[in-house]
């Protein structure tokens, strides 16, 4: 991958994906680098989801091999035709690593804001209390809901609740960030408020893996560009080719609504 | 007045009674309902998560209990409980024992309780947005860690008020363990009205207590689904 600046936090080779009869992803490989910003797109049921789910074992792939930060996941087979981790605890200890931001955000509606952020931090990583809220606050501080800490999420907007979700995965200290189309369930005056607390974590250097429809949004901040279909990898490479000069015409075709 | 004041004398007579009765039934109902709330529990998870063979045994337990009146369980749950604990006594080479009718009422309440906690259980926990605890275990939470952090108390307000029936329910259910000879409110009225004649004055104190009962229940199951609707905006 060209934009490579660091070692690799994520390596997925040759992942396939059924539901039944339907197979969604038909071998799609990635490898995402420290400071590596790559975006997945592609059309609704092209896989670029289902991918994500996998990478965190969310969803069980039916075949292939993912690496997080240099660590292989052990994998069998199980009866449902899947592979699942063989070790609870290696994938525990995986999760933590990968900070997951959901498309319908998914805050725990019986915690306030402050207490959604801590809650793994504190019960899964054993951070102590005092530290994990000092650091809780600063993050809410981050994404511009410091005053709303002690507000329960069903009481904020779907951008409040969004950025409340990237603060809650920030606060795990994460190596990758995924994010699964984290704007698409919000109102369109909702998306830019969100969108900027993911591009001042791309100006940080943080590793992401992103799942997008805002083409705009993935050419300004990608370092490497995926276009899905079916299943497949169609198109890929730094945002100037995907979105400027892609060789495949259907990548050209799904690019050309934006300028 | 429909009471007359010999009436109130003999009420005075008999509250000591009444009042043992009422206690009886609180800590019948209490204690079967701690008991049946657990076997809900784990009922609910067992059917939520359990192989075939598990999830057959609870579907077999809650169906029959569920289709079977109240009285009837008791009453063959009771005898047939003592009758093979009694007979497995003797198998092992021990004498049958006189069975505590008040640990028999709260096992046997609790028992048929279960069936129905874990229909409520099983259902709060289905309401939960999957999404919740899929985030749980994106962040690298144990099974039990999630059960205990985000399950547990995300399906509360789904549950609360299926719970608050159950519990209304035992405590009038419990009046069902006097067939079997175990004193309550229910059994107590009744001795003190047929010693009386007084029937009418009795019926009408037990009422009253079942209602003062009830109505304090009502009042602390409410402030507990203030208390577990906390983050939810309410409707109206």
């Amino acid at each position: 991958m060209g934009s490579s600046n660091g070692q690799p936090a994520v390596v997925v080779e040759g992942l396939h994906k059924s539901f039944g009869d339907l197979e969604v992803l038909k071998g799609v490989s990635l490898t995402a680098h420290e400071g590596d910003v790559v975006s997945m797109i592609g059309a609704s049921g092209s896989g670029k989801s289902t991918f994500l789910r996998c990478i965190n074992f969310l969803e069980m792939p039916t075949q292939g091999r993912i690496q997080v930060t240099g660590e292989d996941i052990s994998l069998k087979t199980g009866h449902d035709g899947n592979l699942h981790p063989t070790d609870r605890r290696q994938l525990e200890r995986i999760r933590t690593r990968l900070g997951m931001v959901f498309q319908s955000f998914n805050l725990w509606p019986h915690l306030n804001v402050l207490e959604n952020v801590i809650e793994a931090p504190v019960h899964v990583l054993k951070v102590p209390k005092a530290e994990a809220i000092e650091r809780a606050e600063a993050l809410l501080q981050k994404v511009g809901l410091y005053e709303k800490r002690n507000q329960y999420p069903a009481f904020l907007s779907g951008g409040q609740q969004q950025r409340a979700a990237i603060a809650r995965a920030l606060a795990m200290n994460p190596k990758v960030m995924l994010f699964d189309e984290p704007t698409s369930a919000l109102d369109p005056e909702l998306v830019g408020e969100v969108l900027k607390v993911i591009r001042d974590l791309a100006l940080e250097g943080r590793t992401m893996i992103l799942v997008t429809h805002e083409m705009k949004f993935a050419r300004d901040v990608s370092s490497h560009v995926i276009y899905l279909h079916k299943g497949l990898i169609e198109e890929e490479g730094p945002p100037s080719q995907v979105f400027g000069s892609p060789k495949s015409d259907r990548c050209k075709q799904f690019v050309s609504g934006i300028h | 007045m429909f009471i007359a004041a010999s009436n109130w004398e003999l009420l005075w007579q008999w509250k000591g009674n009444l009042l043992s009765g009422a206690i009886s039934t609180l800590q019948i109902s209490f204690l079967a309902y701690v008991f049946g709330l657990s076997l809900g529990l784990a009922g609910a998870m067992g059917k939520l998560t359990g192989g075939k063979v598990l999830k057959g045994i609870l579907e077999v337990y809650t169906t029959v209990i569920r289709s079977l009146p109240e009285l009837l369980l008791i009453v063959m749950l009771f005898y047939l409980g003592t009758d093979m604990l009694n007979r497995l006594m003797l198998t092992l080479g021990y004498e049958a024992m006189r069975i505590n009718g008040f640990a028999a009422a709260v096992v046997v309440l609790g028992f048929v309780m279960g069936a129905y906690a874990t229909e409520v259980l099983r259902g709060a926990i289905q309401a939960i947005p999957i999404g919740q605890i899929e985030a749980a275990k994106a962040y690298g939470m144990s099974p039990f860690l999630l059960f205990r952090r985000i399950i547990l108390p995300a399906m509360l307000p789904y549950a609360i008020p299926g719970l608050s029936n159950l519990w209304l329910n035992i405590t009038k259910d419990s009046a069902l363990v006097a067939v079997v000879g175990y004193s309550e409110l229910a059994l107590q009225t009744k001795q003190a009205a047929g010693s009386t004649k007084a029937y009418f004055t009795f019926f009408v104190a037990a009422a009253l207590l079942y209602l003062i009962i009830s109505m304090t229940s009502l009042r602390i199951f409410g402030a507990l689904e203030n208390y577990v609707r906390r983050g939810q905006p309410k409707l109206g």
